[in-house]
């Protein structure tokens, strides 16, 4: 691949330039997510409200999760029950997380209410779904980690809801050594994964417009004069599907 | 010109929300505002972790069971030996219990794994590991030499005995026909109070082990450590599987999971654990088809908060 | 906390706890909860500070 065959700052992709696997992979990616659409340095002018902050909320407290996790993971389980530091690194953990729900769950109760699965967004409004799904297990398989007498009931409680469906004989949760596996491996390639695709597919859509977004918005206007039309009377509106 | 109404469907269709946004932008800077929310994040994190710190109970060991709590320790013992326990009625995946299983109509997945973790209460609990002691007492070879039938009979006698009797106290039984089972529970108390049982009956002989099932099945048969967790607000009729030890906030997120066990018809089923969770995977799975549900995906237009999220946009168009 | 929310204020570390029959909050559960509908109401009607428009 030579430089000039790397499409420019937004320019067309080459359909020509692809022809083998790996080159019609690099075209399909850079069509749906090119450069400037990954990292924009703009936004819809309508993206002016707190209600964007929460979902970058829980992107940073994911990061401060698995920062306060590996230094816990490299410790052993047994660490931050006897040194002062670790004692303070497992609370970092506990409120991070804590912190995590509060902004994920703030920003699926906004994103509702915003109806932001529009246009084609389905996708995104399940990868969030199921990134908050896995995130309330890998979130169990931690409190099952304390080794303390919180984890002690919560597996004796536990292992009857996961027995009476049939996985309690391989999703042992009185298993410390099982545990440690999903809760330090598993499950955070899984958060991790879901959490970067809904991000991905947040960027490839865009943002969703508002609701009540027409054509004749000042704000989607070619000849736009600026914020000078007077808001026009609502009218009903239809499902319109 | 006229106005295409925005729809509320999933749909990529050609109004406003499927096209790309070709309007009035506004400078973001999506890099900016992870660095800022990684530093706010960050400062919450340290300071409230500085302020309030996290509980950490020290755990339950079967030795701190028998100290604190003998009579139950073993008349937990006695219905271990009679098979009468929790666990030895579980059914899969630790024994095969006739009838034991939790089913959903016809269905029962409980009998999916088949008997995968198997616990023989009498075997795994009691003699086993008093067979471990330098000099195992005596009464094991009277056991040993008994019909199942026998076994049971001495066990659930002295396990009644045992209810009947002042204070559950194994010292106030009244005579009758026990067998060797008070001599061998009376020689696993001696066993937990010394701290041998905790291993014996975590490792089996093993140097390694990061398995705690029979130690906790056996915690759990008992009334100490269930009573324990009653009165730090944990079981499960106490909305327990939100909360944290202390004051700390638990798994709030799971307060679903947790209301469904205290209504009907979820409460007094006996089933209850089985149509719990397939309650929540009904609902978690309707939560992420809601853009598909016609009338639920609707209420955004219905009760139109986001015109005060778009308030801006909506001002000025 | 007053009206229908009783406390029930126990040993050391057994934690608070409000409610009435059936239903039982832990006080760090319900400060969580609280946090999320503050936070929510705030993100609708706080105004965010304006940013540089351009086409």
């Amino acid at each position: 691949m030579t430089a000039g065959a790397t499409p420019g700052h937004g320019a067309p992709v080459d359909e020509a330039d692809a022809h083998t696997l790996t080159g019609r992979v690099r075209r399909w990616l850079l069509r749906k997510l090119p450069p400037d659409k990954l990292l924009p340095e703009d936004q819809p002018v309508f993206v002016a409200s707190w209600a964007y902050v929460f979902g970058m909320g829980a992107v940073a407290s994911l990061l401060w999760i698995i920062v306060s996790g590996i230094v816990l993971g490299l410790n052993g389980p047994q660490w931050y029950h006897v040194s002062s530091l670790g004692s303070f690194v497992n609370s970092t953990h506990l409120w991070s997380v804590e912190l995590f729900f509060i902004f994920m769950v703030v920003h699926l109760w906004l994103k509702f209410w915003m109806a932001a699965w529009r246009g084609g967004r389905v996708l995104t409004w399940i990868t969030g779904v199921i990134s908050f799904v896995v995130s309330i297990v890998a979130a169990f398989t931690g409190y099952l980690l304390q080794t303390n007498f919180d984890s002690q009931w919560i597996a004796f409680e536990a292992k009857d809801a996961l027995n009476a469906v049939g996985v309690g004989a391989w999703f042992n949760v009185a298993n410390v050594g099982q545990l440690f596996t999903w809760h330090v491996t598993l499950l955070p390639l899984a958060v991790g994964a879901m959490v970067v695709l809904h991000v991905l597919l947040v960027r490839v859509h865009g943002v969703a417009p508002p609701l009540e977004a027409a054509e004749s918005d000042a704000q989607l206007r070619r000849d736009r004069p600026g914020p000078a039309e007077p808001p026009e009377p609502a009218e009903p509106r239809g499902d319109g599907r | 010109m006229t106005r295409k109404s925005s729809s509320i469907s999933w749909r990529n269709t050609d109004d406003v929300a499927s096209r790309p946004w070709t309007g009035s932008v506004r400078e973001y800077d999506l890099i900016k505002e992870l660095i800022i929310g990684v530093v706010v994040v960050g400062l919450l994190v340290l300071g409230v972790s500085a302020i309030f710190g996290s509980p950490d109970e020290p755990s339950v060991s079967l030795k701190a069971w028998a100290t604190a709590a003998p009579s139950d320790f073993v008349g937990t013992a006695a219905k271990e030996l009679a098979g009468t326990s929790d666990t030895a009625g579980y059914g899969p995946p630790y024994n095969s219990t006739p009838d034991a299983t939790q089913k959903i109509g016809p269905v029962d997945l409980q009998s999916l794994s088949g008997v995968r973790l198997p616990v023989d209460t009498a075997s795994d609990f009691v003699i086993t590991p008093l067979s471990t002691l330098p000099s195992p007492p005596e009464a094991l070879a009277r056991w040993a030499a008994a019909t199942d039938q026998q076994r049971s009979s001495w066990a659930a006698a002295y396990s009644d005995a045992l209810a009947a009797a002042p204070d559950n106290d194994p010292a106030k039984v009244a005579g009758g026909d026990y067998g060797p089972v008070p001599a061998l529970t009376g020689a696993l108390l001696d066993m937990a109070r010394q701290g041998s049982l905790d291993g014996v009956l975590q490792n089996g002989g093993n140097f390694y082990n990061m398995d705690y099932t029979r130690s906790l099945l056996f915690l759990g048969d008992g009334g100490y450590f269930p009573d324990l967790a009653a009165s730090q607000h944990l079981s499960g009729d106490q909305w327990g599987v939100m909360n944290e030890t202390g004051d700390t906030p638990g798994q709030s997120w799971l307060w679903l999971f947790s209301l469904l066990y205290q209504i009907e018809p979820f409460k007094s089923a006996p089933n209850a654990d089985a149509i719990v969770v397939v309650a929540m995977l009904v609902l978690t799975a309707l939560l992420a088809l809601l853009p598909f549900i016609p009338g639920l995906r609707s209420l955004p237009r219905m009760i139109p908060l986001h015109r005060l999220i778009w308030k801006d946009y909506y001002r000025n168009r | 906390m007053t009206g229908w929310l009783v406390a029930s204020v126990g040993l050391v570390g057994d934690g608070t706890y409000f409610g009435w029959d059936g239903f039982t909050i832990q006080s760090g559960n319900l400060i969580v909860i609280v946090v999320m509908i503050i936070l929510f109401v705030l993100a609708l009607v706080l105004p965010f500070p304006g940013g540089k428009r351009r086409k």
